[in-house]
């Protein structure tokens, strides 16, 4: 599969390999990181984002791509009167993905009238794809006080350390939920949990599933869900939250995917758990994420009321596919480097420690591509660094990476590459929203009252940057935290009549602006024709 | 400098015809050609199992199945995208289960009916041997099944072809299930720290952390040590 130029590269690479065996790169120093960052990291960029001109968050830069959505009218026409509920429940959960069924569970095991709404299947979303591990303080080296500390310095000092403590000291607790679930992690015989480094941890404290970790666990929460017999419609997006007339979240509109069906739920609580926007293509960068990933749930909580935080703050997984085409920026699991593969350039150097920060090894990939000239250009111009995956076989022996990390091996595979024995060519792809809605640390959006945020929808708990194996402990704990304060306050939340004049406000605000031509929520990605 | 023209060939989706670019997968093909898919398609990395597809090329009787987003177009290509198969799940409670051959018989009887026919393993796009865990599973190896059927992405397309009506894929989730509730052993430092954590033992060094000002704070992290 590798042309006669690359063949040229690869061979650079493997001539390097004995030497690197024993050469350490240098960690980058705090001022070297911060330079480095500011010089090539594309949030850094002038022309990938402008201020967003109406909204909560009015005068705040984000990427165009949002922005565009948040400054479009809406989908629906709000001046319609809105169908009676059909649907009356006391919580909502809106998104089937890891953070949704977490909460629809927890909510549901607290006695709640729970229904999920999903705009695609149950089980759909980015936490399906994520391989790499889910992190939590369970050794006896390690603690809760050390992972917020690596939380911490992760983000950039700028997450709300509110979330970073919820979120470290659930993170035992949420593990040991899903041991008790049947969730099968890779263990020693005497059940100790296996666990290894990610980008930027301080401790070996990346729990996995062998590279399916995300698979596994959003397939046992969703065997759960179904064992339980928790209510769910799928294909069934939301288009916009309803309020009531004290301007609290009172529900949802939705609408039947297929027959175009309006629907609307009555709830006490609303638990949005939409995901993020990857298939937003930000900077046109290709993107690991799942194809639903298009922002649903900003824009609708944006309308309501709800305050956006670090959404100027794009994750780019430093590994992304650069070749072959067809994979082109899906995502090689940073357990590739947890286990010993190194970044080297088209001469077979090595130019940045591996398991930096992400936004620190993007940054690198993109300056050897760039300024340094040392990257490798391929036959369409997709520039790239080789990543040398037969090193892990060079350290723990033959048959280690199809055993480790046998998902990537086969994907290799089918287009006639086998990454045991040659290096693959990377470049960074767009992989994480860090920001998103405002929450506290029930998971509750301080503007709307009865509206929850969970998972990647929610913002402050990474700050500005997101480490390896945080994002599955992210929409389990606060998917759980949020489903039990919202069963726990529905009972006394007093339900008004569901409306959605909110929409038609902002809609009129839009217009008054100058804006509007273009509608959101966009539900999907527009790949037709191309 | 232009890119060259990219190679048409015909592929039949549904058994209309479309000209699509060489190399594409079947899922970009069917963008390429118009199509705005709602279903049969999820992750677009092979992971999520929503775009089981069935094809067939010109001139060969025999039927093969893929992954729409990981399977490339060929020419003269029939298919058609299966994004939902009513195939069985039993419910249960997992506490109340005992991780042996009488559960899986009782939550899957038809388990016996296995003709051995090994279609399953022949269509399954993850390579795995599917028939071999089945055999395990009617011997009772939950152990096995757990770890043979682990890469199993649940896209149903063994079940669509099996002539016994198994539902592979769901007695997989239910060994794993039973396999890592019952018979992977407990991890006991995870159990320890939970206590921990219940008993508020890391409370006052959260409580002194979430107290310092960022310049303490840069330094505690600059310094950390860092386990080897």
């Amino acid at each position: 599969m590798y042309s006669a130029s690359m063949r040229e590269s690869i061979a650079k690479v493997a001539a390097t390999r004995e030497r690197r065996l024993e050469e350490k790169h240098p960690r980058l120093t705090p001022d070297e990181k911060d330079a480095l960052l500011r010089g090539f990291h594309p949030d850094f960029r002038e022309d990938t984002q402008r201020p967003v001109k109406i909204g909560p968050n009015a005068g705040d830069s984000m990427p165009h791509e949002l922005v565009n959505l948040l400054e479009a009218r809406s989908v629906i026409d709000p001046v319609r009167p809105l169908p009676e509920p059909d649907l009356d429940v006391d919580v909502l959960v809106i998104g089937g993905g890891g953070a949704g069924v977490a909460a629809a569970l927890t909510a549901h095991e607290l006695g709640s009238r729970v229904l999920l709404v999903t705009k695609l299947r149950l089980g759909d979303a980015n936490t399906m794809m994520a391989q790499g591990g889910i992190q939590a303080a369970s050794k006896p080296n390690d603690s809760p006080v050390i992972h917020y500390l690596d939380v911490l310095g992760g983000g950039g000092f700028t997450n709300k350390p509110e979330l970073v403590r919820a979120l470290t000291s659930d993170a035992p607790l949420v593990i040991k939920w899903l041991e008790d679930l049947g969730c099968m992690f890779s263990k020693q015989p005497d059940g100790t949990m296996m666990s290894i480094h990610g980008g930027g941890t301080s401790r070996k404290r990346m729990h996995f599933a062998r590279d399916y970790t995300g698979a596994e666990i959003m397939r046992t929460l969703r065997d759960e869900l179904l064992n339980r017999d928790v209510p769910f419609i799928e294909f069934c997006p939301v288009l916009e939250l309803v309020l009531d007339q004290e301007g609290k979240c009172a529900g949802a509109l939705m609408q039947n995917f297929e027959t175009g069906q309006f629907l609307v739920a009555r709830a006490r609580t609303t638990i949005l758990a939409t995901g993020g926007f990857g298939r937003l293509h930000v900077s046109g960068f290709p993107t690991s994420n799942h194809y639903g990933a298009t922002a649903d749930g900003l824009i609708m909580a944006y309308r309501a009321g709800g305050r956006l935080a670090f959404l100027d703050a794009t994750q780019f997984h430093p590994t992304g596919v650069a070749f072959p085409e067809q994979m082109l920026g899906q995502l090689v699991t940073e357990k590739v480097r947890g286990v010993g593969a190194q970044l080297v350039n088209a001469e077979g150097e090595q130019f940045v420690f591996p398991l930096e920060t992400r936004d620190a090894v993007s940054a690198a990939i993109i300056r050897e591509c760039s300024d340094r000239g040392k990257g490798f250009a391929t036959e369409t111009g997709q520039p790239g660094v080789w990543l040398d995956s037969p090193m892990i076989e060079r350290i723990h022996g033959p048959g280690t990476v199809r055993k480790e990390l046998p998902a990537m091996f086969r994907q290799y595979e089918r287009f006639g590459i086998d990454m045991s024995q040659d290096p693959i060519l990377i470049y960074p792809t767009l992989h994480y929203q860090n920001g998103g809605i405002e929450i506290d640390e029930h998971g509750r959006c301080p503007q709307v009252a009865n509206l929850y945020v969970a998972g990647e929808a929610a913002g402050g708990i990474h700050g500005r940057n997101r480490l390896m194996g945080n994002s599955l402990l992210d929409i389990l704990v606060f998917g759980r935290r949020a489903g039990r304060h919202a069963a726990e306050q529905a009972p006394t939340v007093k339900v008004g009549t569901p409306s959605v004049e909110h929409v038609a406000r902002f809609n009129q605000e839009v217009a008054a602006a100058g804006l509007g031509q273009a509608s959101a929520p966009i539900l999907l990605p527009d790949y037709v024709g191309r | 400098m232009a890119q060259p023209e990219p190679e048409l060939i015909t592929i039949y989706i549904m058994g209309k015809g479309y000209q699509v670019p060489k190399g594409l997968t079947i899922m970009r093909a069917m963008e390429y050609a118009g199509y705005r898919l709602v279903r049969g398609a999820g992750c677009r990395g092979g992971f999520c199992g929503a775009c089981g597809t069935v094809y067939r090329t010109r001139g060969d009787y025999r039927l093969k199945v893929g992954l729409a987003c990981q399977t490339v177009v060929e020419p003269e290509m029939y298919l058609t995208q299966i994004p939902f198969y009513p195939a069985n799940k039993a419910t249960y409670g997992l506490t109340q289960l005992k991780p042996n051959l009488a559960t899986l018989l009782q939550l899957y009887p038809e388990l016996p009916r296995c003709l051995g026919c090994n279609t399953c393993t022949r269509v399954c796009p993850q390579g795995i041997d599917v028939m071999d865990y089945m055999a395990r599973a009617m011997r009772g190896d939950i152990a096995g099944v757990a770890d043979k059927s682990f890469d199993c992405i649940m896209c149903g397309l063994c079940a669509s072809r099996c002539p016994a009506e198994e539902v592979q894929p769901n007695v997989g989730l239910l060994a794993r299930r039973l396999y890592a509730r019952y018979l992977a052993r407990p991890a006991a430092h995870l159990a320890d720290r939970v206590a921990e954590v219940k008993a508020g033992k890391f409370d006052s060094d959260l409580d002194r952390i979430a107290d310092m000002d960022l310049a303490q704070l840069k330094e505690l992290y600059n310094s950390r040590d860092i386990e080897a």
